[in-house]
Order: C-alpha cells, then structure tokens, then sequence
C-alpha cells in the first residue's frame, strides 16, 4: 500500500516561453522588432511630443557589478515569459506510505554516538529493495522497521526509510549490554515475526548481536553480505577470498555498501507498539559491565582517533595546549604550520601530506583551515573552532565557532575539564 | 593468577591475505598466546579437521607440549564434535578467534558453543586480567583503541581480538617434536554448505558519484563549491569562560569526555 503523492506544481507558476516572440527579439531587421521589445516598456513622450530614451535604464548591472548593455536584446525575450516563481522552494520529497503492513522487516541500526551512520542508512535502503522485489512477487506489503536501542539523536529517521520505528530505551540496555538487547529482540521477534533481519556487519556491535540473535534463534544466517536479492545472497567467506552464493536466509549481516540508501522519498516514521518494561530481563545475566576505561589518548592512532584537540599557528603557549589535551582525554593533532614550526612531530599532522582523521569531534584551536587541512579533517562528524578571525575556513566549516584568542578559552577549557574530573572522582569515592 | 584455570584455545588452519598459503591463523595464534599467558601447564590446544595438516605444527611451535586433533573431514562441521569435546573437558575460559580465516568465516562458531553449553560469551577481548572466585576481569577492545572492562562468571567463551598480544615467534623443531593427539570422533558432515556455490572473490563494484544536479548551474555549483558545514554557531561577544563552557557542553553532549 505505498503512494506515492506527487509535488504540488500550478501551472501559473510554470515558465511558458513564447518562441516567436524570442525570435522576433532576436531579429532587430524585423518589421515588429520594435513593437514587441518595447511591449513591456511602454513608450515616454517628452513636453515636445519627442520620443524620450532614458539612458540610465538601459542596460544592466552585470554579476561583478559592471553595467552591461544587451544590444542584441537576448534577455528582453524573457520579459515577455513569465518569470519561474518560487525556483528556490524547497522540494517536498513524495511520501512513501505504508498501511497495515503484512509483514515486517527488521533493521538493527549500530546507531554511533545515537546517529544514524552510512552503514546503517545503506541497510536500510537494501530494505526497501527487499520490499520491493517481495511486492513484485505479490507477497503483500511490508514494512521496515528501524530497531535502536538507547538515546538517539537523529532527526532524519523519515528522510533514510525508516517506515516504523521501535525505539527500545531503558537503563539495562545501554552501554555495553548483549544480554539484555538479546532479549529484547527476542521479544520482537516473538510479536512480530519479522520476514527479515538485517544487521550491519560491524565491530560497533552489529554482529555481536546478529550472532547471538542467530545462535538463539538455531538459524544459520548469512555474514559479509554484500549482493542480497530476495532469493538470493551473495556473501564473502575464507577471509574475504570467496564468494559463497546461496538461498537468502532469514538474518543477514551485511557488508558497507550493499546497496544505496533511500535518497527521493520520505517516510513515516510511525512508532511500533512495543513495550520494554515487558522484556525478560533476567537478573541472571552473566556479563557485567564495568564502563568504558582510560586508554593513553595519545597512544591511539591519529587515524582512528575518537576525539582530537588540534594547534595551528594560533597557538603560543604550547605548554598549556598539552596540559588541556591531557585534561580532556583527547588525542593531539597540529596543522602544518605547527608542525614545520617544530612545536609538533610530523606524526601529528593533519590534512594533505599527513592524517586523514575520521575523529567524531575535532576541536581546531588557532587553526584557519587551508584546504588541505579541510581535506583532511572531511569525514569529521562535529567540528569546533577557536579562531580569532571570523571569516576564516575553519569557523565556516565548523557546527560551533567560537571568537576568541586561544590562551583565554583553553585556560578557561582547563578548568571545567580539571573540575569535570575531580567531581567524577568524587562521586566514585562516594559510592564506593 | 590461580594456577588452577583450564584454558582450551580452539585454532583453525589460516590464509595468509596475499598468498593465500595456509598459515597460523592471526586471532588463533593471539588466542594460544593469552591461553599460554593464563596458565601454560593447563593448556588444551584444540584443531578440529584435519590431522595432517602441518600449519598444526606451528601452533606447537609457540611452547605447546602436546596439541588435540577432533579429525574431520574437509566438509565436515566443526561444532557437535567440539561441544561434545568441551562437556567432557573442565575447560573453564574458551578462547577462539573472531572469524576463521578460511572455510565460511562467519565467526559463528564460538556464538554456537556458548548458546549449546549455555555458557556465556564475551567478545573481542584484548586482555584477560583477572580470574579469581569464579569471575574473570576481561578487557573488551571497543573501535578507535577504546577498552572496556567486563566482569564475566566461570566458565566462559571469549573470542580475541587482534588487539591481544601478538602471537610469539614460533620454533619448528620443537613444533615437530610435539606430541599430536588424534582422538577418536565422528565426521559430522555439514550438510547446508553442500548446497551453496563458493567461487573466487568477485571484486566489489565501486559505489559511483551520482551527480543529482538537474540543471549545468547546479553542477557548476556542486563542482565549485568549498565544503561548507552550514548554520554552525558563531559565538563573538561573550565572555571566555561563557565561550568555553559552550564548548565543554557540546563535547559532553557528544560523550567524549564522560
């Protein structure tokens, strides 16, 4: 039951263009040349009854600004179409409605940092092809449904394909907890039957989860793949060495890149009835996790690095750069400058002839963001910057900018990171 | 660390990535290397398939006195002789690698154990600390060089990561010299791979950049424009402390710094 509603479009608002009068336009030898040029003008008559020319409305101010005079009168055919309106409206994308689904697909996003990443948005557009070859062979309509577990902060669930969303919060199944999550899908599993489960072959968890879903399940699902039909599943085996064809099983863990994610249609993001509190959460749940630990920020990769501060030229007291990097766990990066000025390794550059990072958040103190900086820093999820120029690269490219020489903010960045801490140890100290 | 953990490391035969020779399988040599660091007098290497196979002498070659074979066949299916093996053993802590380097892959394995021995299983673990009063203190390596720490109770299956320690060098004489155990089994043949077709890799397509624009102005501007991020909030007149206190807000907003 999908429709799909196409944009709204009057036909007032449509360019309609008169080509006989364009080529009358065109031809200035013409016996109606004058005529239809100057239909739109009007013609002005001085005291006298002489034919006035106003020589300050000839002509245009061209894009750099300099006046240009259209002799051959090219544009003045336009003036007798009308104008496009609303050119800069912004297209509404045509809704893909879904009614009482026969069927459900389930997609368990990875959902890094409560986003939706690429790997998930590409499940979910190999979904909709599923979808669609089970409709093709009449086997009714089916939904997809988007299963996420803890706090989300994505607000384009209808602009990825998301038909239904089952949004699983609660205390027990955040941070590291397969168990629990285990047991909520088996729940989901029990009350929808879904046609399929798609997982996103990943170390964020993905396939953790589909292993156990599958093992509890006793079905033997398909892992790497990556050209899946509704019949069947292309998928790498041996270390990536073979390509093992078979039936398209029930769960699927999916390779990057399967297929496109959704780009032209919307959807409806409907809220699955579900209910959490109803999960067996046994207390007999033998993984107890203890949190995340403090790993030497700098010993991570700069490549892989989660959270990077990062010196340019803006930097002067070098000493207390460090001190902050230290304070905010975050791992140290320098731009070129910096590091030819010898304040940091070579290993430490970032951009063109150094790292491409893939940090979630860079924080670029004193850096203005040449371009092959930017290049580096492109797959940046949140950038900050502390810049004293306002127009600079670095503060146009950034999601939060902040004016301000560097010392003044790192020292006040110093502060609340080092008073963060303390408390953080208090409370442990406290409790324990 | 109590001497007294029974430690069974399960290895499989590996593909070395350019060659494609067989070799010690990277996360398996990893497995044997933290099994030898828990308690290398208690130690069960465990390879079901084939008995001949002379990868199985490097294995041994990393210190093992003796190593056991489960023999099957080359479509055999590795997991009821290996549950079977596990219930009669006192094997407290499993140690596997994540995915096989040849056969199916899948990683499915050490999944399996654990839901047939309904023990529980911890994955990709960089580094076991502790095992004492039936718990184990277990290091997780999470993506980006992050760690987690787990306490999970005895027994338990875990699969190592390649962020474990390296596999030590491996000696040939004394892999030569080592004592093989061939047990007694049945060949259970796995009958669902029978069905698929396996080939050689077909390289992946490359995903194309689709120019959506409809109009040449609209690619000009696609082709031209600098990667500008959009609406980002400038922040000029406040104070420092106000400035920074925004920065520090979104950085916990984000969660890295917790």
């Amino acid at each position: 039951m999908s429709e799909f509603t196409p944009t709204e479009s009057t036909l007032s608002d449509l360019l309609r263009r008169d080509p006989r009068a364009e080529w009358i336009a065109r031809n200035r030898l013409h016996p109606l040349h004058s005529s239809v040029v100057s239909a739109g003008q009007g013609e002005v008559r001085g005291p006298s009854g002489l034919l006035r020319k106003n020589p300050h409305v000839i002509g245009f101010i061209g894009p750099n600004g300099i006046k240009r005079i259209d002799r051959a009168n090219l544009s003045a055919a336009g003036l007798n179409g009308k104008k496009r309106a609303g050119e800069a409206k912004e297209t509404q994308l045509p809704l893909h409605i879904v009614d009482n689904p026969d069927g459900y697909i389930m997609v368990v996003a990875d959902m890094i940092g409560g986003r939706l990443t690429g790997h998930d948005k590409d499940i979910l557009g190999l979904a909709h092809q599923l979808v669609g070859e089970n409709k093709a062979a009449g086997k009714g309509s089916i939904a997809v449904v988007l299963v996420c577990f803890g706090e989300s902060k994505e607000t384009q669930f209808d602009l990825a394909g998301v038909d239904r969303l089952l949004h699983i919060t609660g205390q027990e199944f955040e941070g590291f907890a397969p168990e629990a999550r285990l047991s909520a899908l088996m729940q989901v599993e029990a009350q929808y039957k879904p046609v399929n489960w798609l997982f996103p072959d990943s170390i964020h968890g993905g396939t953790d989860l589909a292993c156990r879903l599958a093992s509890r399940l006793g079905e033997r699902p398909a892992t790497q793949a990556w050209q899946v039909t509704a019949s069947n599943t292309v998928s790498r085996g041996a270390s990536g060495s073979r390509d093992i064809s078979r039936e398209t099983p029930r769960i699927l863990m999916l390779m990057e890149e399967c297929a496109n994610a959704i780009e032209d249609t919307r959807h409806q993001v409907l809220d699955l009835a579900f209910d959490a509190d109803a999960v067996e959460t046994g207390d007999d749940y033998r993984l107890i996790d203890q949190g995340q630990i403090e790993v030497d920020s700098n010993a991570v990769p700069l490549a892989e690095a989660e959270f990077i501060l990062s010196a340019g030229n803006g930097i002067h007291n070098w000493d207390q750069f460090h001190a902050v990097a230290a304070a905010l766990r975050a791992t140290e990066g320098a731009s070129r400058v910096a590091v030819d000025d010898g304040f940091m390794p070579r290993s430490r550059q970032v951009g063109a002839s150094g790292t491409w990072v893939t940090a979630r958040v860079y924080l670029a103190v004193g850096i203005s963001g040449a371009i092959q900086h930017m290049q580096g820093i492109g797959q940046c999820d949140k950038v900050v910057a502390i810049n004293t120029d306002a127009g600079c690269d670095m503060v146009k490219r950034a999601d939060l900018a902040v004016i301000e020489d560097s010392e003044a903010i790192l020292d006040a960045l110093l502060k609340l990171a080092q008073e963060h801490y303390l408390s953080k140890e208090q409370e442990k100290s406290d409790a324990a | 660390m109590p001497p007294k953990v029974n430690v069974v490391s399960l290895v499989s035969v590996g593909r070395h990535p350019q060659s494609g020779r067989s070799r010690r399988a990277e996360q398996d040599g990893r497995a044997v290397e933290l099994g030898l660091k828990l308690s290398k007098k208690s130690l069960t290497v465990v390879h079901a398939g084939d008995s001949q196979e002379p990868v199985l002498r490097q294995y041994a070659g990393m210190g093992l006195d003796s190593l056991t074979v489960l023999p099957q066949a080359a479509d055999g299916d590795a997991l009821p002789v290996l549950v079977e093996f596990l219930k009669n053993s006192k094997a407290q802590v499993v140690l596997t690698g994540v995915r096989a380097e040849s056969g199916e892959s899948s990683g499915m394995l050490p999944y399996l154990l654990a839901e047939q021995l309904g023990w529980p299983l911890v994955p990709r673990v960089a580094e076991i600390l502790t095992i004492k009063e039936g718990a184990a203190e277990v290091l997780l390596a999470l993506p980006r060089g992050q760690r987690r720490s787990v306490i999970v109770s005895l027994p338990f299956i875990a699969t190592v990561d390649n962020a474990a320690a390296e596999a030590r060098q491996t000696a040939f004489g004394p892999g030569l010299r080592a004592d093989l155990k061939v047990l007694n089994v049945e060949s259970v043949t796995d009958d669902a791979m029978a069905t698929w077709q396996i080939s050689a890799a077909k390289p992946r397509p490359k995903r194309l950049k689709v120019v959506k624009a409809k109009t040449a102005a609209d690619r000009m501007k696609a082709a031209t424009a600098k990667p500008v991020g959009g609406g980002g909030k400038v922040m000029k007149n406040e104070t420092a402390a106000e400035k920074a206190q925004a920065i520090f807000d979104l950085l916990l907003e984000e969660k890295v710094v917790r």
